[in-house]
């Protein structure tokens, strides 16, 4: 089982990551994977910021790869998050799984992308033309956390 | 040596600072005390966490740390 976790504080090209990714899997049977962007859907944001804490942020994210790993028959896991300062379009994230049958490939990468969003060490913060407004946490996320009891 | 208690995400905002050194040792009175007004209060919210070296604490009013240690303040997550 190949683990792949890394978090980033410059930008990064998907593509980048993912061929390689897929190559060093020879005999798998399908490859789910997630990219998350910066939305553009209001004009008002400027930029978004993530914040991570040194101490926990990217350990948090290795025990969830690893909990992935258990719950799914996966052949190998790649999981990249951005910190830092980052602007419309820019990826914040990417989740690709490897599997011998794409239905676990599918569900780890959900399994994955739900616990990211609502159970990872990020605080966020976006800038308007007033300044810099904190990010509380979603209901939503709640809600798709709690689907996978 | 001393105790550095790191402010994360709007914490940070409400301290004007990321970072403080205090004096060993601190527990939680200790840390109430260094930690007056808004921050005092926000600090003692259910939904902030304490962790002591990178180890999440089960009960924050538990705090005990020692020279060296570095105690951080972890307001609730926003989500990657």
């Amino acid at each position: 089982m190949a683990r792949d976790v890394r978090l980033l504080t410059e930008p990064f090209n998907p593509g980048q990551f993912i061929g390689p990714f897929t190559n060093a899997h020879p005999g798998l049977g399908g490859v789910c994977t997630f990219v998350g962007e910066v939305r553009a859907d209001d004009d008002a944001v400027e930029a978004l910021e993530l914040i991570h804490y040194e101490k926990m942020t990217l350990a948090g994210m290795e025990d969830l790869a690893d909990r992935a790993i258990a719950r799914f028959d996966l052949m190998g896991l790649l999981v990249i998050h951005r910190s830092g300062v980052m602007r419309v379009g820019e990826p914040i994230v990417l989740v690709s799984a490897a599997a011998k049958h794409r239905r676990e490939a599918i569900d780890a990468v959900d399994f994955t992308m739900d616990h990211l969003k609502s159970d990872s060490w990020f605080w966020k913060r976006e800038k308007r033309a007033d300044g810099w407004h904190w990010i509380e946490p979603r209901e939503r996320d709640h809600t798709d956390l709690s689907r996978w009891g | 040596m001393a105790v550095t208690l790191v402010f994360l995400g709007k914490l940070a905002d409400l301290v004007g600072t990321d970072q403080r050194v205090v004096q060993a040792p601190l527990d939680w009175q200790g840390l109430l005390d260094e930690l007056q007004g808004p921050i005092g209060e926000a600090v003692q919210q259910d939904r902030t966490r304490v962790a002591v070296n990178g180890a999440l604490l089960a009960d924050k009013t538990a705090l005990s740390a020692v020279s060296g240690d570095e105690v951080a303040l972890l307001p609730p997550v926003s989500g990657g």
